[in-house]
């Protein structure tokens, strides 16, 4: 096992989960294209950390990620319920009021 | 070496997984493939004798995963579990998005010229964690704490239908049929359920 092999996991997982972000029209399909994401990042710190720097630091830098990924889980849940109070919708593409 | 190809074999498992959230048939389908993702990650974690923050992103992922296909079962009004789905938009530049992405990232990784020589991680790694998040990094959970209270404050005004005047008396059934009814400030929600009258006008009132 080596730091390239794991950031290269890292970097699938990443990139997997850009095209669903991007892709995806249901705004819950959207959120798990994020979490992937994150999965990646997580993955990759964990590398950093076990190969470059295993210091309690970058255990707490970690927490910090997922605690991250648990507000954007729970933000993301309440603008799906407004938005389909509001809308009726689960779809991105019904609240594009701020695009561009 | 057997680290190694056991390792190799759950990366192959998350990525398959993540490719398998976008490629089902069924949201419900999609949410256990994301869990199944999150499980070889917390896996690998351990492999890093990342024992807590392994185990809670398996525990908590899994949990969550749980929750998400409520959601959809809640949102979609069909069997989530039966009905095939195709909802995507610009297939195409996010496919290329990703893939030249990833060959970037793949390229800056095998180029990197990555330090050598690290110090071995030893002792008691979850306990050293503790120690760290109650002594020297005690302000990163000052800082996460207040996010945390705000995040839960926020999501509940957010997903909570009751706004500060929804206490208040419906307003009378003749003005409903008032043509300048608005004009008076009634407002109708969704749910069919009448208020203002009092005032406020507009959706900003009710906040």
């Amino acid at each position: 096992m080596s730091l390239e092999l794991v950031l290269i996991a890292a970097a699938a997982l990443f990139c997997v989960g850009l095209y669903g972000a991007m892709s995806q029209q249901v705004v819950v399909m959207v959120m798990m294209g994020l979490e992937l994401m994150l999965n990646g990042v997580i993955l990759a710190a964990g590398a950093f950390w076990w190969f470059l720097a295993p210091a309690p630091d970058g255990q707490v830098l970690l927490l910090v990620v997922i605690t991250a990924m648990t507000v954007e889980m729970a933000m993301g849940f309440a603008v799906a319920i407004l938005l389909h109070r509001s809308r009726r919708t689960d779809m991105t593409d019904m609240a594009s009021d701020l695009a561009g | 070496m057997l680290e190694t190809v056991l390792f190799a074999a759950l990366a192959v498992l998350a990525v398959a997984a993540g490719v398998a959230v976008f490629r089902t048939d069924s949201m419900a389908r999609a949410s256990y493939a994301l869990a199944a993702s999150f499980v070889a990650v917390g896996l690998m974690l351990l492999q890093f004798r990342l024992e807590y923050i392994g185990v809670i992103t398996v525990l908590m992922m899994v949990m969550e995963m749980a929750i998400m296909a409520i959601f959809m079962i809640m949102f979609m009004g069909m069997n989530p579990a039966l009905m095939p789905m195709d909802m995507v938009h610009s297939k195409k530049v996010a496919a290329s998005a990703a893939v030249g992405l990833f060959l970037l990232l793949a390229t800056g990784i095998l180029l990197a010229d990555w330090p050598e020589g690290r110090a071995p991680a030893t002792g008691n790694l979850t306990e050293s964690l503790g120690g760290a998040v109650m002594g020297s990094k005690m302000l990163v959970m000052l800082v996460v704490s207040p996010v945390l209270f705000a995040t839960l404050v926020s999501a509940l005004v957010l997903a909570n239908p009751r706004g500060r005047y929804a206490a208040y008396p419906a307003v009378p059934a003749e003005d409903d049929a008032d043509d300048g009814g608005n004009q008076h400030g009634a407002h109708a929600d969704d749910d069919g359920n009448h208020h203002g009258g009092h005032g406020n006008h507009g959706d900003g009132g009710h906040q």
